[in-house]
């Protein structure tokens, strides 16, 4: 449980990271959170999950791997997805300013951290 | 890597009052096993005889098939379970072109674009079927027109499109309408093939997927979806309301380009969409 939370906090000091947390892929479910308030952790989850595995397929369907990392930018902001370990996701939002570089970094290296 | 139509025939399986089958039913009909979409199609209107969607699926197949009687019927049954259906009507406009009669098409692609009324596509149809009865005069003009207006309202992929090049390499790069059918462009996997109407079915409702999560969480309009894999980035954006832009780029391309590629890309699809209306 430890680890679960240094892997979400890792991700959360980024700035401009609004909340990070894990989900079930298979029911979009939350595992753990650590988010900002005003963020409803549900929808957040629910929504990740169902744009992930959809973009799984189609990756699948178009004979590529499983995605390493799955993105939604919008006006005010960046949703990010990656794989951490068994049917797990970990996901971030971002404000649209918030440094993605660093935030994928620590996004990856939280989920090896989950995984290991 | 696992393959989709049996992940899917795996859910159906193990939950056969589940509605996925309406999604292996497509994704069978995009991998070209007509006889299986069939079977499929079939099941689900034995099972779900209310559901218009199910409908829908067995027109589309049968479409497929060339059995326009039976498309048709299918079709019109959509429409009395749910009047003003999109698919349905489109589907039966491309029947009526197919049977070489723009003027029977028009009453169901207006009513389609009633139900769309952002639907460049339908908009682009309805005027140029319009145009060419108004000058019947050139029935040669007509019959042109027609033929361009029912592969853009309904029939399928636009192979073979000049002018549309989003930028220096257009086979990676395919144009959808809202109901996942392809507009221009084709995509090849990394082993050479054609996966655009494969990826056309599974893309469809993304965008109003994409569109949900962003405002539910309050982030105004998407503007971008990208998936990176080890062998490649597919990137997917509107580049209208109602088209959907796919890409697929080497996994060596800086991800920091993507966007760039983007905004390029986005561009080039509204101008090719203009020059078409």
């Amino acid at each position: 449980m430890r680890n679960l939370g240094e892997a979400l906090e890792r991700v959360t000091r980024v700035a401009g990271i609004r909340g990070a947390m894990l989900v079930a892929e298979a029911d979009g479910l939350v595992v753990a959170e650590a988010l900002a308030e005003g963020l409803d952790g549900a929808a957040v989850a629910a929504l990740a999950a169902s744009l992930t595995l959809r973009l799984r397929r189609t990756a699948m369907s178009v004979g590529l791997a499983t995605p390493q990392v799955v993105q939604l930018r919008a006006e005010r902001g960046t949703v990010l997805s990656v794989p951490a370990g068994d049917d797990l996701l970990l996901v971030a939002v971002a404000e649209r300013d918030a440094n993605l570089g660093l935030a994928r970094l620590e996004l990856r290296r939280a989920a090896a951290q989950l995984g290991s | 890597m696992t393959d989709p139509i049996r992940e899917l025939t795996t859910q159906l399986a193990s939950d056969p009052q589940s509605l996925v089958f309406l999604e292996l039913g497509e994704a069978l009909r995009s991998r070209g096993q007509p006889a299986a979409a069939y079977k499929v199609a079939r099941m689900g209107v034995n099972r779900y005889p209310e559901l218009a969607a199910s409908h829908d699926l067995l027109a589309r197949v049968l479409a497929d098939q060339g059995d326009r009687h039976a498309a048709a019927e299918a079709w019109r049954r959509v429409l009395e379970l749910s009047p003003g259906h999109i698919g349905a009507n489109k589907g039966l406009a491309f029947l009526a072109f197919r049977a070489g009669d723009p003027e029977g098409a028009l009453p169901f692609l207006e009513s389609a674009l009633g139900a769309a009324p952002g639907d460049e596509g339908l908009a682009i149809a309805v005027q140029r079927v319009r145009t060419a009865l108004d000058s019947a005069a050139t029935r040669a003009a007509s019959a042109a027109a027609a033929q361009t207006a029912a592969q853009a309202a309904a029939s399928g992929p636009l192979r073979g499109v000049e002018g549309f090049e989003p930028f220096e390499d257009a086979r990676g790069v395919v144009l959808l309408d809202a109901q996942g059918l392809r507009l221009a462009g084709t995509l090849e996997a990394p082993d050479g093939s054609d996966v655009s109407d494969a990826l056309a079915a599974h893309l469809q409702g993304v965008s109003r997927e994409a569109s949900r999560a962003a405002r539910l969480l309050d982030l105004g309009a998407w503007e971008t979806v990208t998936a990176e894999s080890a062998d490649g980035h597919l990137l997917v954006l509107p580049p209208t309301q109602s088209t959907v832009l796919v890409l697929l780029r080497d996994a060596r391309v800086p991800v920091g380009r993507l966007g760039l590629i983007a905004e390029q890309a986005a561009r080039a699809a509204r101008n090719w969409l203009e020059r078409l209306a």
